[in-house]
């Protein structure tokens, strides 16, 4: 009787979230639409200049394109080696008591609201870079990589650290015994072993940093430009979305180009999933 | 396990439908105003109602923001009485109001100046509307040029949608393209804190977010205040509207009045814009 009701419970909770899928994705094709029979979609993608309120407009998305991938690149070298690196820390090195105290203080991180990492960002960071690397302004691309490797690191750190600790011991035991030391075993042994959940925590980290939006509208200086340096302030696809949509005219070209640009990074973040889900399936032994 | 469930489903069913019938109810025989629309006019909005609804306790007004395009959006739609607005309203939104049969009228609550700023440290205090366009749009680009200290010019701009940046960009740079590398912040604060913290920096922001933390440059040999910008004298400054559907009329009207009342605009100068006089 009781499972008469729960499973068609569980069924419709299941495909809530397909339901919602199907939802972003047609409204993100409808939305965007229109733009393509306005402007030219190669124009589009590859044009260097983003005016969208002038007047003829200019919706060249390239700067945006390019300053979500700086970003992205300045998250995964501050993220990689300190999630990773964490990770071995955490499930190889570490003392018991250390690591039952390590562990869930990374996983705090993840639960800071990203505001309170743009705040941190803006009025403390910022600041301190623009002195440090005496740069004419705090706000760009580098501090942005800071924060945002800060963001990404929790998950990093988080998932890899399971997929080490899920590496048998007997490896470990093999490795010992053959006279290897402690690093070696760690280095050509356990991580091997485990790399294809490191890539994917690597991967699921990068995702997070290229659909964050808060923190980078906050203290990556939002220039639509291609940058020059890691210290030039850049404008990223999210930050753009956000902080534009709610004065765009609704239906007007402007409004239908941001649309697609969340159609673009859509089909970016799919890619780094589909990705992720291709090499941990892979690699799996 | 299951027994759980049933009971947490259960639960949330409860919940959700209690949700549901209860609202209803709470709001079935008050007056209700409802205001959507620029960020800019939302503390105004915001205030007033506050102060309205504690005079007037059957009376509820909802405000929120999202925008002067949204809240036009939304008085075409017919789903709020007030759409907020910090810049008139467009020929193509009014044209698109004729068709649903509104006739959107503007009413001037407040006025708000754009201030020129730059970082306290900055010897620069004074600069020409030319200066200003000639700045944001790149042709200058140290400040030696300006007669100040050399050194390069962080040129701080609004996102191109943002009301301020509209008026900025109308009233100071003739419509002119922002420099590409120009950093684009997402909230007067945020300029203000930006201007504050980077010696080389020129921004502009509401005059209602100057403090002493930042360094409002003289336009044209014209301070920005209130009196300035009331007389005409300050030209960068803009009126901020209320539009309503026809002239306000109900509950519209009360609430509008009461803006426009000597306490209204003692909030509108309290919350740093310029009041009417």
């Amino acid at each position: 009787m009781k499972e008469k009701f729960i499973r068609p419970i569980l069924l419709i909770s299941a495909l809530v979230s397909i339901f919602f899928l199907c939802g972003i994705t047609i409204t993100l094709f409808t939305e965007s639409l229109p733009l393509l029979k306005q402007y030219n979609f190669i124009k589009f993608l590859f044009g260097t200049h983003w005016y969208p309120t002038c007047y003829p407009p200019e919706l060249g998305i390239l700067p945006l394109i390019v300053g979500t991938l700086v970003v992205t690149l300045g998250t995964f070298l501050i993220a990689v080696p300190l999630g990773v690196g964490t990770a071995i820390y955490i499930s190889e090195v570490a003392p018991h008591k250390i690591k039952e105290f390590l562990k869930p203080t990374v996983e705090l991180l993840a639960s800071v609201p990203s505001v309170i990492y743009g705040l941190f960002g803006m009025v403390f960071l910022a600041p301190l870079v623009q002195k440090v690397f005496h740069v004419p302004i705090g706000l760009n691309a580098f501090t942005a990589s800071i924060i945002l490797g800060m963001m990404a690191l929790p998950t990093v750190a988080s998932i890899a650290e399971d997929a080490i600790s899920s590496v048998p011991r007997s490896l470990r035991e093999a490795s010992f015994a053959l006279g290897a030391t402690k690093w070696e075993t760690i280095t050509k042994s356990v991580v091997p072993a485990a790399s294809s959940g490191i890539i994917a925590s690597i991967i699921l980290g990068l995702g997070r940093a290229i659909g964050e939006t808060m923190t980078v509208l906050m203290v990556a200086g939002g220039a639509a430009q291609i940058p020059h340096s890691i210290f030039d302030p850049v404008r990223t696809m999210t930050a753009t979305i956000a902080a534009e949509m709610g004065e765009a005219p609704m239906g007007s070209l402007h409004y239908h180009a941001l649309f697609a640009i969340a159609l673009v990074l859509f089909f970016i973040t799919l890619g780094f999933n589909l990705l992720a889900d291709w090499i941990s399936h892979r690699r799996k032994v | 396990m299951k027994k759980i469930l049933v009971l947490l489903t259960l639960f949330v069913f409860i919940c959700s439908s209690m949700f549901a019938f209860t609202w209803p109810w709470a709001k079935k025989d008050t007056g209700t105003l409802t205001i959507t629309g620029s960020t800019t006019v939302l503390p105004i909005a915001q205030k007033s109602a506050e102060v309205f609804m504690d005079k007037h306790s059957d009376v509820n007004i909802s405000v929120r923001g999202g925008g002067s395009s949204v809240g036009i959006a939304a008085l075409l739609d017919g789903t709020v009485q007030i759409a907020d607005a910090s810049r008139s309203i467009k020929t193509k939104e009014f044209k698109a109001a004729r068709e649903k049969g509104i006739n959107p009228v503007g009413n001037v609550v407040a006025k708000d100046g754009i201030a020129v700023i730059v970082n306290p440290g900055n010897g620069i205090s004074e600069i020409t509307i030319p200066q200003i366009a000639a700045i944001f749009t790149g042709e200058i680009s140290n400040w030696k040029d300006l007669g100040g200290v050399p050194g390069p010019i962080v040129v701080i701009s609004r996102d191109n949608s943002s009301g301020t940046y509209e008026v900025f960009n109308e009233l100071a740079l003739g419509g002119g393209k922002v420099r590409e590398d120009a950093v684009v912040l997402a909230s007067n604060n945020a300029v203000a804190q930006t201007v504050s913290q980077t010696p080389g920096s020129i921004g502009y922001v509401g005059l209602g977010y100057l403090s002493d933390a930042v360094k409002a440059l003289k336009v044209g040999g014209v301070m920005p205040n209130n009196a300035t910008v009331n007389s005409g004298a300050y030209k960068l400054a803009r009126p901020l509207y209320m539009y309503t559907n026809g002239n306000p009329k109900g509950l519209a009207k009360q609430y509008l009045d009461f803006i426009w009342s000597a306490e209204g605009q003692g909030i509108v100068g309290d919350l740093g814009f310029v009041p009417l006089r």
